[in-house]
């Protein structure tokens, strides 16, 4: 299952952004922030320990089930009044709940943690970045692996200069792209795809932001309507 | 137009290229001097692009000055802090002074620099950059537009012979050259047994190769790279044999290390050059050459 990966933000920016916002009003989520500790159940209250030892009243907190999930709208009523009380709504959750909810509501919304990437767990408690939407897959050409997201660079003709015994340049914890593509096409007997030169990528697969509709809501002649 | 630089390669002699590094700010006097010092003794001067992408004057900017002061440039090119667009202007605008020699290089992270939070670029790498060249050499633009105005460069790249695991480089190596790398700078050598193994497969390919030399100037200098180097290994010996030269005279040690080891290379007729890299210490190159018994 593919998961959003948050770490939470320095407590020094968190207390930067709720400067003069004296009540509180906690959101954390049950989903992808609870599997990685940075949102759920008992970072939500060690905040709330935190932030009313630094002398801000609590109006509440809450952990959603799915705060992504349009059902948020509802699991938010139960809560109304508190939210109401407070001045600010501090959201432990990734950027897609922050924005579900702030859609919600007619408050500021704080997040609390930052939202790294979006992740598959390939180890007990291990999430790594495999694929960054970029709209023109080439993972048929490399094996299954994809370089665009793996390598820092995004080099998809091969590795740079500064491949070090299978690890990136920039950071010995993480794996060389290009070292597992070879190994994989090695493995299949495939080296030829490597060969194959690439020509420069197409950065507008889909022009940024995203946005996608269903074939029933397009328009007559196919098109985006 | 074929430049010097491309005569010289063609020549059959021994090529000798060094490299300059344009300073951090507008004081363009060292630069200067270690232009005027090396133009008549090495067959082209590299100007790095933003080293270990530490900003600075542009590389572009050091290639001209090379030009004017009657030196023969290389223009680096990382793609790290350009996108096609602003590569393929900046290759137009070298054309137009003259400036036609470019050595095409995927570029160090940013993480490595002095702008740690700037945006990596890489819209294109370095097989990409070169294919780009030759492109433009046809007359289009990589829109398919075509050019007004004609170019023409001797285009090359750099290849690590010491990398782990080797052969993912060396199909990276085998890609540059199908994109038209002419010459190919190798990242620094220490150990030429290896280096002859390494040209024993290279040498089947249509590019002429340089051997890259960096000064060493310290052991800790060697240990640090090293450590922290990526497809650089100095051997042990050489490290003892800098740690044990007497204190002042580890330059010289350096320089004649350097200069022993472009002998035997040439003398064994190797590859077809050397890429003398003395990193911050240009007016030794002189001297490396002297060791290396090379009329410059």
């Amino acid at each position: 299952m593919i998961r959003s990966i948050t770490q939470q933000k320095p407590e020094e920016e968190v207390d930067r952004l709720l400067d003069g916002l004296g009540r509180v009003f906690i959101i954390g989520c049950g989903t992808c922030v609870t599997l990685t500790h940075t949102g759920g159940e008992t970072e939500v209250k060690a905040m709330k320990e935190s932030l009313t030892e630094k002398g801000k009243l609590v109006t509440g907190d809450m952990v959603l089930p799915v705060a992504c999930d349009n059902l948020t709208k509802e699991a938010l009523n139960e809560y109304g009044e508190q939210i109401d009380q407070s001045d600010v709504l501090l959201i432990m959750t990734c950027a897609f709940g922050v924005q579900t909810i702030a859609s919600q509501l007619k408050k500021m919304v704080v997040p609390a943690l930052d939202t790294l990437f979006i992740g598959k767990e390939t180890a007990f408690g291990e999430f790594n970045e495999i694929c960054t939407q970029c709209g023109t897959c080439i993972l048929g050409e490399t094996g299954g692996i994809c370089p665009v997201t793996t390598c820092h660079k995004g080099l998809v003709n091969g590795p740079c200069g500064g491949t070090n015994n299978g690890k990136c340049e920039i950071d010995d914890e993480k794996d060389c792209a290009w070292t597992l593509i070879y190994n994989r096409l090695k493995e299949l007997g495939r080296l030829d795809a490597m060969k194959k030169f690439q020509k420069p990528r197409n950065h507008q697969g889909e022009p940024s932001p995203g946005k996608w509709k269903s074939v029933s809501l397009r328009s007559s002649d196919g098109q985006k309507v | 137009m074929v430049s010097a630089f491309k005569k010289a390669l063609e020549s059959g002699k021994f090529v000798v290229t060094s490299e300059v590094a344009p300073p951090k700010g507008t004081n363009l006097e060292k630069m200067g001097q270690h232009i005027e010092l090396l133009k008549d003794k090495v067959d082209a001067m590299n100007v790095t692009d933003h080293q270990s992408s530490v900003m600075r004057f542009p590389s572009l900017g050091g290639a001209l000055m090379v030009k004017e002061m009657g030196g023969e440039p290389i223009l680096q090119m990382t793609c790290r802090d350009r996108n096609r667009l602003a590569l393929e202007a900046d290759l137009l605008f070298a054309s137009s002074r003259g400036i036609n020699n470019v050595l095409c290089l995927t570029g160090d992270s940013v993480i490595f620099g002095d702008h740690k939070e700037a945006k990596g670029v890489f819209d294109l790498d370095s097989s990409q950059l070169l294919g780009t060249i030759r492109k433009l050499e046809k007359g289009k633009d990589l829109g398919g537009n075509d050019l007004d105005g004609n170019v023409s460069f001797c285009a090359g790249a750099i290849v690590t012979p010491e990398a782990n695991p080797l052969e993912p480089q060396l199909i990276k190596f085998e890609k540059k050259i199908e994109a038209g790398a002419e010459f190919i700078q190798t990242q620094a050598v220490y150990d030429l047994d290896n280096f002859k193994e390494f040209m024993d497969y290279a040498k089947q390919f249509p590019v002429k190769i340089l051997v890259g030399i960096i000064l060493l100037t310290s052991a800790p200098m060697a240990r640090f790279m090293n450590k922290n180097v990526a497809g650089v290994n100095v051997p042990l010996e050489l490290i003892d044999e800098m740690d044990t030269a007497p204190k002042g005279r580890k330059l010289d040690k350096g320089i004649e290390i350097a200069g022993r080891m472009i002998r035997r290379v040439r003398e064994e007729r190797m590859c077809d050059g050397v890429h003398i890299m003395a990193i911050g210490k240009e007016e030794v190159v002189p001297d490396i050459m002297d060791a290396a018994g090379l009329v410059g």
